[in-house]
């Protein structure tokens, strides 16, 4: 830690903090979990879901993904840094912790569930358990 | 220095530029850092989901212009049933000075992290001055 706080760090901070008071919608519906980042997007591919994050500029290794009944759970920390002696000009890109817990309305095969990071994006693949998947029934 | 906070979300910033693009779809604003270190400017970007075949770096009367296409292509067949952002092409372009010496620009991507070394000139690079 600096002997003075980083002027550039307290203003970042108060402003993403802010950003986040106005931006939250805490009383609105949202999926369940601790926070909200990454935003996710989700699909589905027949009766498969595949959950789609940006998460440019992640180490593999400090991602963490876990997967029990029907919630998944995507955690780890991003880390942006500056070499030691440099100026910075322009800082927007974020860094932190992130961890956050996505429930699906089906039941997943968690033996069968995939992971796959590449080009700054995490995609997971979900295939539904197959006991969960509807069954048809011949009409007599 | 700020990564052991957590992380907020953050919309995406959509383009606006003057001139209009001659393909469809959504623009976005890349996050980028930039630092200056003794000999070199360095810029680094996040463009999510392209791919180094999709990235176009040019160089034109001294401003340098970053095009990263997503290939759409890799979401066929899914259906979206919940979504949070949007998905686009990347594009952002920075007016060099004449203190960086062109000739010398380098590139690198990485898990959707763009880094661009710009090269100070020869004679923009700080020097000592000894007193005699």
């Amino acid at each position: 830690m600096a002997l003075f706080p980083d002027p550039f760090d307290t203003l970042l901070t108060l402003q993403q903090a802010l950003d986040s008071f106005r931006s939250s919608g805490w009383l609105g519906a949202s999926p369940s979990g601790g926070g909200s980042y990454p935003p996710m997007n989700v699909f589905r591919k027949g009766d498969d879901f595949i959950i789609i994050a940006e998460l440019p500029g992640l180490n593999k290794t400090a991602l963490d993904v876990q997967v029990k009944g029907n919630t998944v759970r995507v955690a780890g920390t991003k880390v942006v840094t500056f070499p030691e002696k440099s100026s910075v000009h322009r800082r927007e890109r974020l860094a932190g912790r992130f961890d956050r817990a996505l429930t699906l309305p089906v039941q997943i095969d968690p033996d069968a569930v995939k992971a796959e990071y590449r080009d700054g994006i995490l995609a997971l693949f979900l295939p539904r358990a197959e006991k969960d998947k509807p069954r048809s029934i011949q009409v007599a | 220095m700020a990564n052991d906070q957590d992380l907020a979300v953050r919309e995406k910033k959509e383009l606006a530029t003057k001139e209009e693009k001659t393909v469809p779809g959504r623009y976005y604003v890349p996050y980028a850092d930039i630092f200056e270190t003794e000999d070199a400017l360095t810029v680094v970007m996040e463009i999510p989901g392209v791919e180094k075949k999709n990235l176009d770096i040019a160089l034109e009367n001294d401003v340098l212009r970053i095009d990263g296409q997503i290939d759409f292509a890799k979401y066929d067949g899914m259906d979206p049933v919940y979504s949070e952002y949007n998905i686009g092409h990347y594009t952002r372009s920075f007016t060099l000075s004449n203190k960086i010496d062109q000739e010398q620009i380098s590139a690198q991507l990485d898990d959707g992290v763009l880094t661009l070394t710009l090269p100070k000139a020869k004679e923009a690079q700080s020097r000592r001055i000894s007193i005699r």
